[in-house]
This record gives structure tokens, C-alpha cells and sequence, in this order.
């Protein structure tokens, strides 16, 4: 069955969909347009979308006054680490979760909807006690732990998902060809995963990449600190910012993610499925 | 499967064991040398330096006594102080707002400093300062920053105006005030234009001129509100410019401060009253030739008062160097270092001593304005009256939202401040 339209719906849908874009990309367009103007500029009652004297001196003042590169490393490896855990532990945790249907599966994704709907401050207080406990504290491993463990219930519900669309006769054809379950699961299911483990990757490096509040209370020597708490000294009391070196670290801070986007989007298309089973 | 719940049980049991028998440190090196940190919320770049300066400066005298200086942040501290006191892990000399102090005080997380302070500095601050951080009788904290509201000014459209000028000696009264707006407003330009988006504070602060404290003891000494004449003046002058006068511009009410800047450069807007340390962005932002000055805000029946919530240091009660911590804020607190701290921050000391230093007796950028309006500065109303963020969050703030804005009229207003209120109160107060 083909879903064809005509052509004013398809010119509607081009237009919400330019209209969503622009929504989209408005914020980070601003943002870039602020870090190269100069402080003057900032409080123009007319501003323009390109600096009228562009500037590196929100760059410069920013890497003076805050140790960007080293929260970068450090939000860096925090994120990298976490994800990397979260996929390894989530991968074969959501193979029995997809294929083992019954209660477990049921009580599983029940944990992932509530843990879900958990405030940050409502477990920090007692997480903070047994990170003090274990001397993770002011450590970025303490700090890859929560994530994980934040970011895992989540992971898990997407790699269940991608299993799920893996066709049990694949690995049937494997088994009767003589391959055992490690082998299956190596060389038949986790290639097909790919693009899920990908993206169950990237969501898991974003989160802990943006994530602010466990990282301002877990760490608290200025060599420890990731990206996001470094961010927040450029801001006063009661809201007051420093615009132009926020807008410019705030730039930074934004290119490592879209990067990754941009290297490995292509990864993430369902596309490796197609062809494997005729229908 | 059932090793799986016997590996879950052992382990939660182990880190509840690991939980049970914490220790803490006696803060000593092993060389006996006693380390304190330091979280500073110092955030402008000359502010970090004279406080990482002071540090460095601490360190070098005190080889005994070493201070870790701690880059805090203004966002979210209420929650991380919080988490690091219940954790045990909290700094030894903690940087915060008096404002933000009743829960810690209450609490029992801070130190009383009463028996601590050495005179110097106790002499030093003023009685009204000291109030800002009294909880209970108990002190928990040495104010030692504070901002008063001020008016920022286009200095052409003022002189144009022809209007008088206000002095920290003869300030505007908010009737003349009302009618300068009026008078300042037209082309495109309006008198003033109040950034309301905490609408609760500004109001609070502000009605101390006109003897309006908005919270009041009973006979049996809770806390109740009461909206009088005192209490009217400045939301209905402020309803009065935006609804009535149309000197107000409208759009602001819902604006930071920081917004209100690029209208005040452009000359949408004669003044904009804003917080002393503003003039830091006025300064790097507006553009080249723009004259601006400082005028002292509006004064009623009380005079020039307005009510403050300075900057705070304070010490943790589970320090085990509460002294030494001490000794620390009162070196990092003598009259040349806390103007150096003030200049930093764009802010006035609260030291008397400081306060006379000629540095912020100069007319440049408005600072003997400022100075000049200290004495004039109370605790903010009801920073410590329980309940007070409740009724400020859930009652206050949408109530004067809608008044400024013209959606209801004074009466309703006082309903619910006041009923409304009350009722917010009591449950604090059984």
C-alpha cells in the first residue's frame, strides 16, 4: 500500500516541517550570533543576526576566566564511559528482557517507567551518603556510576525494542545451521543491533553530557568539574550573566554533540534490517 | 534466577553497612596542618581574583592554617548545600544569601557564630545588618555584601525633562516619582520600566520606604499579614504607571533585568530601577556616549529605607575548626578586603569602616550614590518568617502578576495577600 498525497498537503507538510526546523534551530543560530558579538552589541535595542564587529573576545575571556578545556575533557570522559557501561550492561539485559516474555519483562519496564518519574532531589541525598561511603566523592567514576545507573533503564527500554524487531527466524536459521547461542547472539543478532546500540549509545552520552545537578553536588574541586557546573559560573545572583563569554562557552560546549550526530547519523537508520527476512 | 535476589540483597546490605559506619576527618593533614575550605559564590571576574588573592594571601600568613578556596555557583545552592550537609560533606566557610539562610539555621547546619565573632567585626557591621542573619536569637551568618535597588537613569532625557534631579539627601517621594514618569514618557519613550519578573521581592523591599513591612507579630507573636496604606503604596503606584498612566512600559513586567538594558539604551525607557551591581553591565554594554547616571529610589513615609538580603558568610556546624573558619572570615572580612570584595562584585560592604573607604566615595558609576544609601538598608521583610517562600511562590507572585498587569484591582489583591496568606502562615505556625 503507497501513501500518496497531493500536492498542497505535501507543500503543507513541507512548510510545518521548514516552520519545526526553524523552531528548532533558532536557539543555537541565536546563541552562535551572541558569542561573536562584542559586549556593546549585546545591548542593542535592534539586534542583528550577524554581528556588525565580530569578535573572538567572548572566546578569549571565557577560556581565561573558566577552565573550559578541562571541564571539557572531564564531561568528556564522564559521558564516553558512561555510555560505553550502559550499552554493555543494557545489550544482553534487553536481549532476555525481549525474548523472554513474562513477568520479569513486564516488571522491567514498569521499573524504567517509574525510575523515569524520579526527581533528581529525591534520590540525591541518599545516593550522595553511599557514593561518601564507597570514597567516590569529588571522583568521576563516582560520577559514571550514576549515570549509568540513571541512564541504564532507559537504554534498556530502547535495546528492547531493537531486539524485538530482530525476526526470531534469523536466529532459528543460525541454530539450525550449528551456530550455539554465543555465536548467534555475536555474530547473527548483534550486527543487525548495531544501529540500536548506536543510538542507545548517543542518548546515554547527550544525558550525561548535559546533565548539571549530580555533577554540581558530586564534585567540587574546580579540576573535577564537568562542562555544564563551569557553565553556571558566568551566572549571578538572581539570573544576572555574563552574556557574551556564556554564549561562547555555551557554543563549545554545544559542538561535541553535534558532531557525533553528524559522524554517526547514518548509523542510525533502521536500514540494516531491510532484506533480512523475505516476507 | 534466585542467585540474582541473594547478589541484590548482599549488596544493598553491604553499602547500607558502608553507610552505617562512616567516618569523619578531624581536618588535619598528616603534618597536623588544620585545612578549611572555602566555597565562594563569587562569580565576576575581579571578584574571583580578589577572593582567590585573599586566599592566597590567607595561605602565605597562616602555614597552620591552610584554606581551600571552592568555585561555587549561585544556580541550584540551596540543593547542593543542602545535600552537602546531609552528606557530612559540606565546606567549613560557606558563602550564601541571607535569604537563604533561615533553613540552614533552623536546621541546625550552621554554626552560631555569637560566641566566635571577635569584636572588631561584630562593632564593625551595623545592628540592621547583623538582623539580616539572626535566626532565633542565634547569629549563622556575617553579612558582609549588599545591593539596594537604584534608579539607572538616561541622563538627556533627565536633563530635557527639566525635571529635578534626586538626591540620596532629597529623594524623589513615589507621588513626585509618579508624576515625573509622566512627565518623562512620550516619543516612543516611556518614564520607566519596572522588571517585575520577581515581583514578590521588589514590592517587599521597596514598601519599607512607606513603612509597608507586609508581615507583622500578633500578640502572641506569629507572624501575620496585614496590607494597609503602608503596604499599598508602591504596588499601586507601580499598577498605577502601567495600567492607569501608561508611563510604565507593560512588556517589562515580566522581564529580568538584564532585558530591560537594550530599551534603556535605545531610549524606550527613561530609567529602569534595577539592583546596584547593574551598573557593571551598563557600563560594558551601553554604547559609546551614552550618559547615564544613578539616582537613589523613591522614598515614602520611612524615608529612604529599603530592605535588603545581603551576601552571607557563615560556618558549618560540623566544622570541626569553627575558630580558625572564623578567624578566617574576619581576615578575608577587614575594611580594605571587603572593599575590595565590594568593588569586585560591583556591591556595597556592610563594614562601616569599608563603607567610609574614599574608593566608594567617587561619583564615577554612580558609587557614591549607592554609598550614600546604606544607612538606609534593613533586613529584607520576612526572610525569616516560616512559610514565607510558600506564600511567596504559591499566593504572592501570581497575585501581583495579575495586579500589575490590570487583571484585578487592589481589593482582590489584598484578599488574597492577605486571606490567602494567613492561610499559608498558620500551618507553618501551630
Amino acid at each position: 500500500m503507497s501513501l500518496r498525497t497531493g500536492g498542497p498537503a505535501r507543500a503543507g507538510q513541507y512548510a510545518a516541517l521548514l516552520a519545526y526546523l526553524i523552531f528548532l534551530a533558532f536557539p543555537f543560530l541565536w546563541l552562535i550570533s551572541t558569542a561573536f558579538k562584542p559586549a556593546r552589541e549585546l545591548g542593542s535595542l535592534h539586534p542583528t543576526w550577524i554581528p556588525r564587529n565580530p569578535t573572538l573576545d567572548n572566546f578569549r575571556q571565557a577560556f581565561d576566566e573558566q577552565p573550559l578545556l578541562q571541564a571539557a575533557a572531564n564531561s568528556l570522559i564522564a559521558a564516553v564511559c558512561a555510555a560505553l557501561i550502559a550499552v554493555v550492561i543494557a545489550t544482553p539485559m534487553a536481549y532476555v528482557m525481549a525474548r523472554n516474555r513474562g513477568r520479569l519483562s513486564t516488571a522491567a519496564t514498569g521499573w524504567v517507567v517509574v525510575s523515569q518519574a524520579f526527581p533528581f532531589v529525591l534520590v540525591i541525598i541518599p545516593l550522595f551518603l553511599i557514593l561518601k561511603n564507597l570514597h567516590l566523592i569529588n571522583t568521576l567514576w563516582g560520577l559514571i556510576m550514576v549515570y549509568v545507573v540513571w541512564s541504564l533503564p532507559f537504554a534498556l527500554w530502547m535495546l528492547a525494542g531493537y531486539v524485538r524487531a530482530v525476526p526470531p527466524e534469523l536466529e532459528e536459521a543460525a541454530s539450525v545451521d550449528g551456530a550455539g547461542r554465543v555465536r548467534i547472539l555475536v555474530s547473527v543478532v548483534a550486527p543487525l543491533l548495531a544501529p540500536g546500540i548506536v543510538a542507545t549509545a548517543l542518548f546515554a552520552f547527550i544525558t550525561a553530557w548535559n546533565e548539571f545537578f549530580f555533577a554540581l553536588v558530586l564534585l567540587k574541586t574546580p579540576e573535577k568539574q564537568t562542562l555544564p557546573v563551569v557553565l553556571t559560573h558566568f551566572l549571578g545572583a538572581e539570573g544576572v550573566a555574563d552574556l557574551g563569554p556564556l554564549a561562547a562557552a555555551a557554543f563549545l560546549a554545544t559542538l561535541p554533540s553535534l558532531v557525533l550526530f553528524a559522524v554517526i547519523q547514518k548509523r542510525i537508520t533502521g536500514g540494516m534490517m531491510a532484506g533480512a527476512v523475505k516476507s | 534466577m534466585r542467585a540474582l535476589p541473594r547478589a541484590a540483597a548482599a549488596a544493598t546490605a553491604l553499602i547500607l553497612l558502608l553507610a552505617g559506619c562512616s567516618g569523619g576527618g578531624d581536618g588535619r593533614d598528616a603534618d597536623g596542618t588544620i585545612r578549611l575550605s572555602f566555597q565562594s559564590l563569587a562569580w565576576q571576574k575581579e571578584s574571583v581574583d580578589a577572593n582567590r588573592q585573599l586566599v592566597k594571601e590567607w595561605n602565605a600568613a597562616h602555614p597552620g592554617i591552610q584554606v581551600d578556596y571552592v568555585q561555587g555557583s549561585w544556580d541550584n545552592v540551596h540543593d547542593q548545600l543542602l545535600t552537602s550537609f546531609e552528606g557530612d560533606e559540606a565546606p567549613d566557610i560557606i558563602h550564601d544569601a541571607s535569604d537563604d539562610l533561615a533553613d540552614f539555621a533552623y536546621g541546625g547546619y550552621l554554626a552560631d557564630l555569637r560566641t566566635l565573632l571577635p569584636e572588631r567585626l561584630t562593632k564593625d557591621i551595623p545592628e540592621q545588618s547583623w538582623r539580616t542573619a539572626t535566626f532565633d536569637g542565634g547569629v549563622y551568618g556575617v553579612p558582609f555584601l549588599q545591593e539596594p535597588k537604584v534608579l539607572i537613569a538616561n541622563t538627556r532625557i533627565l536633563k530635557a525633562s527639566g525635571v529635578r534631579v534626586p538626591t540620596p539627601g532629597r529623594p524623589w517621594s513615589w507621588e513626585e516619582f509618579r508624576r515625573i514618569t509622566e512627565k518623562l514618557t512620550g516619543k516612543g519613550t516611556y518614564g520607566v520600566a519596572w522588571p517585575l519578573k520577581e515581583p514578590v521581592s521588589v514590592t517587599l523591599n521597596l514598601s519599607l520606604s512607606a513603612d509597608g513591612r507586609f508581615f507583622h507579630r500578633d500578640a502572641d507573636g506569629k507572624a501575620v499579614i496585614r496590607f494597609d496604606e503602608g503596604e499599598r503604596v508602591v504596588p499601586r503606584t507601580i499598577h498605577d504607571q502601567v495600567n492607569t498612566d501608561r508611563s510604565a512600559a507593560r512588556t517589562a513586567l515580566g522581564m529580568g533585568g538584564s532585558d530591560t538594558l537594550p530599551g534603556f539604551f535605545g531610549g524606550k525607557y527613561a530609567m529602569v530601577p534595577l539592583g546596584f551591581s547593574y551598573r557593571q553591565q551598563v557600563v560594558e554594554q551601553a554604547p559609546e556616549g551614552f550618559e547615564w547616571t544613578v539616582l537613589p529610589a523613591p522614598a515614602g513615609s520611612a524615608g529612604a529605607t529599603q530592605g535588603v538580603s545581603p551576601q552571607t558568610l557563615s560556618v558549618a556546624e560540623d566544622s570541626p575548626h569553627k575558630k580558625e573558619a572564623v578567624r578566617f572570615i574576619d581576615f578575608l572580612l577587614q575594611p580594605r578586603n571587603m572593599v575590595r570584595l565590594a568593588r569586585g562584585d560591583w556591591m556595597l560592604p556592610t563594614g562601616t569602616e569599608a563603607l567610609a573607604d574614599p574608593a566608594l566615595h567617587t561619583a564615577e558609576n554612580g558609587w557614591a550614590t549607592g554609598t550614600a544609601l546604606a544607612q538606609g538598608l534593613r533586613p529584607a521583610p520576612a526572610q525569616s518568617v516560616r512559610g514565607y517562600p510558600e506564600w511567596k511562590d504559591k499566593v504572592a507572585t501570581p497575585a501581583l502578576q495579575e495586579y500589575y498587569s490590570g487583571a484585578i484591582g487592589i481589593d482582590e489583591l489584598e484578599k488574597r495577600l492577605v486571606e490567602d496568606g494567613n492561610r499559608v502562615l498558620a500551618r507553618y505556625q501551630r
